[in-house]
């Protein structure tokens, strides 16, 4: 047992550090520090600068343009990004859409999306819950009928975040309609901008910003070459998604730069002749935090630990996810709370009135109330508890 | 970074998961908690001969140089079956300041026979209003010649009523709540003027009120330097917490794993209770901060060898504050799933309860350790991601 790291490790955290340090474009630097929303173009231009370093794809195969870390080093890379407050890159080609094609994708597939992926010249999205499909994933209906080398798709797509950006989106569509529902699922790539029948409709979220969007197909033919896996054998590539996801939106490092940001802000908010940092009881309520952090960071160390050793997140992931999200919302409410009075700002208000560092958190806050919600809302995850690992009868 | 347990790890808990299930199973405890004594002195010798008591110590002292992990997966298991020997006065907190703090002469007279099981130890810190400050000391020892005399009262000593030799911090100069002036003897029990009153816990476990009258005790019995008491008592009170978290961690295991074999087979309105959401989710939650309590065990006890205090505070007040609110989760959620039955003395789940309640309040309860981690100097430092 040994928690520690090699002197090679610290070693390459200094490395990713310093470089980090060097490559951030001030402009960038300036908003991370002030806990600024990226706008689409900074968050591209960090992309490049990534990839140029040879350093955007830290979790894929080497040979398919990975690094070639192993476990820990990725983890260091990841936990230095946050410390310097990077801005956050489309989890959808790099961390979801990638790895599938990498592990499922024919040769042909490969060549064509990956190294567009890794550039950042192809943006992707994720086209899987439906009106009435969002924790019964399975009963999607986003039909697809097979006429000549295309699918013909019709129906709608909802929750397909930041679609209007996107080049490329990946779906799941029903070309089974007997059995069990599970088994009519078919996993495809759609050209999202170029196809004629596929409109997208960006939507406000209470966040303020166009994160959402719904996507509507009529008749949008999309070639069979696309079809990632056999016909109606999506249902499995769906979950394996669905699993690496929860390892990545816990957002356990995120939190953590949350919890520091709430003490920024308390050390800038005046209570009488001192400051909200003073008083024993944010003090108590931050200290309680800190450390529900340091146990979810810990069992976040764990999980990675066994991933070193080659054994794959199973259902544990699922309390990264459940846990993890519910400390990063009590960060949010805290550093809100922290605010007082500049609390009732908004990204609009007067700059007089709300300091700079402020003027994200409401937005943030809102947003992040999302996190409980997407990649299998929380209680869909304890539904996985029960079912995967503590195997409670059905109801 | 590496958690998996080596093979020699691995065949210690094996060893006493086994002792646990064949020779001191709950229903040991449940007989021994009806004796005086509470614990059995041969049983004792067995875990000294297998080699349990000594693992953490070095080897020049009859130990086998392992670290603190050893002693906390130990620990678990012995949760586990509510083991009721003294494990934790005697090793973690008495054992351990002997060896860390005592010239040759204790760790051979003290440290030695209980290594090998052929005596217990105890640690008498707490006093009536010290509550978990301490600092707070009003046990007097006046120096004469080559000798010092204690008066003054301890409270809540665990093991204190079978313990062949006792640790007592007492202060030797200051005041009431001063940081420096605290020293650290080790008492013979037999001593004249010292009064031991047999104290009975929730638990079921024994501990003792020390009443000492004028006791005597030599110059060559100060434990560590005279006045500077309170940094190694710090230092084994943060053992005893992450002690506390390992033997926490393994009745609190027990009770989520007995509460959810309970839900599969109860059945009510025709069906398993297992089957209903409510129920499910609450299960879930208690896999949840049971798998918390492991995560933050390790942590504590990885980290109470560390020789940054600041770093073993941390990480140690996390620890508790994990047990004592995520545990408490589990061990209530246990009771209320198992329903009326859970509140009967005859159902194991209750003396589990019991020992993790003692538990969550020793060496410091939650508020204690939230107060504790705020004031650290890490606390106004910028949080950085690698922490």
């Amino acid at each position: 047992m040994d928690m520690s790291f090699t002197p090679e490790e610290i070693a390459f955290r200094e490395e990713v550090r310093q470089w980090l340090q060097e490559a951030m474009p001030a402009a960038i630097r300036r908003k991370a520090d002030n806990g600024g929303v990226f706008e689409r173009a900074e968050t591209a231009e960090w992309h490049k600068i990534l990839y140029q370093k040879g350093w955007i794809a830290p979790n894929w195969p080497k040979e398919c343009g990975g690094t070639g870390w192993d476990v820990t080093r990725r983890f260091i890379f990841g936990e230095e990004l946050v410390r310097a407050n990077a801005p956050e890159l489309s989890p959808f080609g790099l961390g979801m859409v990638g790895p599938l094609l990498i592990q499922y994708g024919t040769d042909e597939q490969k060549q064509r999306f990956l190294p567009k992926i890794l550039s950042g010249d192809e943006v992707w999205c994720q086209g899987y819950s439906e009106p009435n499909a969002g924790s019964d994933l399975a009963s999607l209906q986003l039909r697809a009928d097979k006429d000549g080398d295309d699918y013909i798709l019709n129906g709608q797509k909802t929750w397909t975040t930041y679609a209007q950006y996107a080049d490329w989106i990946f779906l799941l569509c029903r070309t089974g309609f007997e059995g069990r529902k599970q088994e009519g699922i078919t996993f495809l790539l759609a050209d999202i901008r170029n196809t004629e029948g596929i409109t997208v409709n960006p939507f406000l979220t209470t966040g303020g910003t166009l994160a959402f969007a719904e996507t509507w197909f009529q008749d949008a033919r999309v070639p069979q070459r696309n079809r990632v896996g056999p016909e109606n054998g999506g249902w499995t590539m769906a979950k394996a998604l669905l699993g690496h996801e929860r390892t990545l939106i816990g957002g356990v490092a995120e939190s953590g730069r949350w919890i520091a940001f709430a003490k920024r802000i308390a050390r800038g908010t005046k209570v009488g002749t001192g400051s909200l940092f003073d008083d024993p009881t944010f003090r108590r309520r931050t200290a309680r935090l800190e450390m529900r952090h340091r146990a979810v960071t810990m069992a976040n160390y764990r999980t990675l630990a066994a991933a070193q050793l080659g054994r794959a997140p199973g259902a544990e992931s699922s309390i990264l996810k459940i846990v993890g999200t519910e400390t990063q919302q009590a960060a949010t409410e805290l550093a809100m709370d922290a605010m007082g009075h500049d609390a009732l700002g908004w990204l609009d208000s007067a700059p007089e009135a709300l300091p700079e560092h402020e003027r994200g958190v409401a937005s943030q806050f809102n947003y992040l109330r999302a996190a409980t919600i997407y990649g299998g809302s929380n209680e869909i995850q304890r539904n996985i508890i029960n079912k995967a690992i503590l195997r409670l009868p059905n109801a | 970074m590496n958690f998996d347990l080596s093979e020699e790890q691995q065949m210690i808990v094996d060893a006493v998961a086994k002792f646990v299930a064949n020779d001191s199973p709950v229903e040991r405890f449940r007989k021994l908690r009806d004796t005086e004594r509470g614990w059995e002195a041969p049983m004792w010798e067995r875990m000294g001969e297998y080699g349990w008591l000594g693992v953490a110590f070095p080897e020049a002292q009859g130990g086998f140089s392992g670290r603190f992990v050893d002693m906390a997966l130990i620990l678990e298991q012995l949760g586990r079956g509510l083991v009721p020997e003294p494990y934790i006065p005697s090793v973690v907190l008495a054992g351990g300041l002997i060896s860390r703090f005592g010239t040759a002469e204790q760790v051979e007279r003290y440290l030695a026979p209980m290594i090998e099981g052929q005596a217990s130890l105890a640690l008498a810190y707490a006093e009536r209003q010290s509550r978990y400050n301490l600092s707070d000391c009003l046990t007097r020892a006046t120096k004469s010649g080559g000798a010092y005399t204690l008066d003054g009262e301890k409270v809540w000593v665990l093991n204190g009523h079978a313990a062949d030799s006792i640790v007592v911090a007492a202060r030797t100069s200051g005041e009431q709540l001063d940081a420096e002036g605290l020293t650290l003897f080790v008492v013979d029990a037999d001593a004249r003027g010292l009064t031991r009153t047999l104290v009975k816990g929730m638990d079921g476990q024994r501990t003792a009120l020390l009443r000492f009258d004028a006791v005597e005790v030599d110059a060559e019995r100060v434990l560590g330097d005279e006045g500077r008491g309170l940094e190694p008592l710090e230092w084994a009170i943060d053992r005893g917490a992450a002690a506390a978290c390992a033997e926490g961690l393994g009745e609190i295991q027990e009770l989520f794993e007995r509460t959810v074999a309970y839900l599969k087979e109860r059945q009510q309105f025709g069906v398993p209770i297992g089957s209903f959401q409510a129920l499910q989710h609450r299960a879930a939650d208690m896999f949840i901060e049971t798998e918390l309590c492991r995560s933050t065990a390790i942590l504590a006890a990885i980290q109470v060898d560390s020789e940054d205090p600041a770093e073993r505070k941390a990480d140690v007040s996390a620890a508790k504050v994990q047990l004592s609110r995520g545990g408490w989760f589990v061990q209530a959620s246990s009771i209320q799933l198992f329903g009326g039955i859970g509140v009967t003395d005859e159902q194991d789940e209750g003396l589990f309860f019991k020992r993790l309640r003692v538990l969550n309040g020793l060496f410091g309860d939650a508020d204690h350790h939230v107060d504790r981690f705020h004031r650290l100097p890490r606390f106004e430092a910028e949080l950085r991601a690698s922490d």
